[in-house]
């Protein structure tokens, strides 16, 4: 260790990677709905591009997380995303590119994808 | 990057209850899974609740499971890690509660506790510098080479009021400056990890769950009194501590940590391990210093004291491994917020190893001035078997008990004192109603008899002879007189002993004597141990109207003093009983008294 700046670089370097020990309630939290449902439809690619994806642009805020099915197994892979005081979004039929716009688009800038969420599917199918 | 981590402890209690296989079914679980580039597990240290264990952690989720088996392993990894659904059924019990699942600091066992020695502990990986990086590791270092002048970190830790977690209670502060004021060519620090008391591993737990915070300490101290070589006295029957300390020093070496000119500062601090070969007596102070030397482990007078002539006959600043686990966030923090934690003479908190007659037998650090019975009824829940509490046994054999009425006291390093028990190394040892109190003192008794180095007569012969005494009162074959005899030669014991073991061994007697007298005076006067444990003593019968005749007692007894015939009452021929209690387990009915 030559000085005490170089310390404090490698610090804040590691600091990213273990802030999901932390129990940080203003995270964002993006949930992959992992049962089988959601496997067989490819939701494997979708969270591992998401974890990619995160781990690119330091998104420390973010925690990445999986569930089980949440009943609309038709629109799998889904995708939720929670945020403090917000409403949920939920993206469905997700693959690893529509994954990587979403990082970008909403969790980066914070402009939900709206054609990919369950309400512009919905729309899609009643018209 | 990880999405999830693991964290699975690896102190020693965990270890011994199977986390290295754990460890290894997990990666291979993981791995078959396809799952290595996105799950990382981690081995960390004690968690704190060794009962339950192995004890593992999840994260982002921070779910909590406890016992894990090897067989669980699939499911978790499959469940959990793959699909992202917690396997409830293998939750530690507390958390999981009208289908909510608490977070871990909300259960009783960690609510009312206040982690600092412990910070880092159960939280990152002892064998990666990196992690105690991440947790502002060596920042505090770095802050007193680069911003602090020494007479600065001395001024500070002795405005902090932290005092010596090993037992004694001296001021760190004060030890510090009068180590700096010596003037010598060549000085040292040292640090005391040889942790001896039955039943205490709190500095164990450190040094496998944060072994960097004990080099970052000491480097601080060197910068403080001018030393530039460390020297850690540990146990040889510690290995886990042993290697993971010695890991950490080889990293912190290896990125210019430990070494000559570190951060650029022009400060150089080397330590190294001096392996104890498990004397108690090397605890005290000046004989661990002449064991390090390399000669017998014998202790000397004082003064000299070893901040003017310690190792090597140089002045040496010798503090405990929990002292130095509160040193860099009293630096980083300020010594105000140290004093904010606390009673007023008694800053910051304690280590205590819970153990005994308890439900939660591990390791819990509360702030000073928490009261005994929220440490065993909250944070240790309670007394198992519907038992009531009789005593706890707190600072091991230098240590007494502290009786039911007094629960409600604070503990501080005082207030223990007023009421004849003391702080320790913090070892807490809780005992019921089947405790005997003259079965506790003996057995400390026995354990410092074996433990005199022998270089003082009143330590070597005096613990000897009141030994016998103790002996004479369990057999019931001693007089009220004799207990008048022991009462004055513990005060001559204490009065005239060499060292600290010596002057404080006859501590667990007088504090029985003064609060369990009554149980002393069963064994004498009516020859009856009212806790049912002193063997000869004790007197087994059966109670002739629970008694079937069923002959399994009979039959089961090592020595055939039990007779009768099928389907009568059996009868006991008490000067043939060994008093073995085998009866007592294999009767059905209940049938056989002890008393």
């Amino acid at each position: 260790m030559k000085s005490l700046a170089e310390l404090q670089a490698l610090r804040d370097q590691m600091k990213d990677q273990m802030g999901i020990r932390h129990d940080a309630k203003d995270n964002i939290r993006v949930v992959v709905g992992m049962a089988t449902c959601g496997i067989a439809a490819g939701a494997r690619p979708v969270l591992q591009r998401l974890t990619e994806e995160v781990a690119k642009r330091s998104l420390q805020n973010v925690t990445v997380a999986q569930t089980g099915c949440i009943g609309i197994c038709q629109y799998e892979p889904v995708v939720e995303v929670f945020e403090n005081g917000k409403e949920k979004v939920t993206y469905v039929k997700m693959t690893a590119e529509k994954m990587a716009r979403v990082v970008t688009d909403h969790l980066v800038n914070g402009n939900p994808v709206v054609e990919y969420t369950i309400g512009a599917a919905t729309e899609a199918i009643n018209q | 990057m990880y999405r999830s981590h693991v964290l699975v402890c690896g102190g020693t209690g965990c270890t011994s209850s199977g986390s290295e296989r754990i460890v290894r079914a997990l990666e291979n679980n993981i791995k078959s899974m396809g799952l290595e580039e996105e799950v990382k597990v981690i081995k960390t240290g004690c968690f704190g609740l060794c009962a339950l264990g192995p004890i593992m952690i999840v994260y982002p989720e921070g779910s909590f499971y406890s016992r894990v088996q090897v067989d669980d392993i699939p499911e978790i990894v499959e469940e959990h890690l793959l699909k992202g659904r917690i396997v409830k059924r293998l939750l530690y019990t507390e958390t999981v509660q009208e289908n909510t699942v608490k977070s871990l600091d909300q259960t009783d066992f960690y609510k009312k506790q206040l982690r600092v020695a412990l910070k880092n502990c159960g939280v990152i990986d002892p064998e990666n510098i990196n992690e105690y990086i991440a947790y502002e590791g060596y920042q505090a270092l770095g802050k007193v080479l680069t911003e602090m002048t020494p007479e600065e970190v001395v001024k500070t830790i002795k405005d902090s009021g932290l005092r010596g977690r090993g037992g004694g209670g001296f001021s760190t502060g004060m030890k510090w400056s009068f180590g700096a004021a010596s003037k010598a060519d060549q000085k040292y620090v040292a640090c005391n990890a040889d942790e001896g008391d039955p039943g205490a591993f709190m500095d164990r737990s450190i040094l496998e769950g944060d072994p960097h915070v004990i080099i970052e300490a000491m480097a601080i101290a060197g910068y403080a009194i001018g030393a530039t070589k460390g020297f850690v006295y540990i146990r040889a029957e510690y290995p886990i501590a042993v290697q993971r300390l010695q890991h950490a020093i080889d990293q912190a070496r290896e990125v210019g940590l430990l070494g000559e000119n570190i951060m650029g500062t022009g400060f150089n601090f080397d330590m190294e391990l001096r392996l104890g070969a498990g004397a108690f007596v090397c605890g005290e102070e000046t004989a661990l210093m002449t064991s390090i030397e390399g000669k017998r482990g014998e202790p000397r007078p004082r003064p000299p004291f070893p901040t003017t002539s310690g190792i090597f006959d140089k002045p040496t600043v010798l503090n405990n491994v929990e002292t130095y686990a509160n040193v860099p966030q009293i630096i980083l923090k300020g010594a105000e917020w140290f004093r904010s934690i606390g009673t007023e003479r008694s800053a910051g908190t304690k280590v205590f190893a819970l153990g005994g007659k308890i439900h939660n037998t591990g390791l819990v650090e509360v702030p000073m001035g928490t009261t005994l019975r929220e440490i065993v009824e909250e944070i240790g829940g309670g007394i198992p078997d519907g038992k009531k509490f009789k005593a706890a046994q707190t600072g091991g054999p230098s240590g007494g008990c502290i009786p039911a009425e007094y629960m409600d006291i604070k503990i501080d390093y005082d207030s223990l004192l007023e009421i004849g028990s003391m702080m320790g190394s913090g070892g807490l040892i809780v005992m019921d109603e089947t405790n005997c109190m003259v079965d506790i003192a003996k057995f400390y008794l026995e354990f410092t008899v074996d433990e005199s180095c022998g270089k003082c007569t009143p330590c070597r012969i005096g613990t000897k002879r009141l030994y016998e005494l103790l002996d004479k009162v369990s057999k019931g074959k001693a007089t009220m007189e004799d207990l008048d005899k022991m009462e004055d030669l513990c005060y001559y014991i204490k009065e005239n002993s060499l060292c600290g073991l010596g002057q404080s061994a006859p501590n667990p007697v007088l504090s029985t004597l003064k609060y369990f007298r009554e149980e002393y005076i069963a064994h004498i006067q009516e020859k009856r141990c009212p806790a049912g444990v002193c063997k000869d003593l004790l007197r087994f019968t059966v109670d002739a109207s629970k008694c079937r005749g069923c002959t399994l007692c009979a039959r089961s007894c090592p020595v055939n003093a039990i007779s009768g015939k099928v389907k009568e009452p059996h009868v006991i021929d008490n000067d043939k009983c060994v008093k073995c209690g085998t009866c007592i387990e294999k009767c059905r009915f209940g049938a056989i008294i002890r008393k």
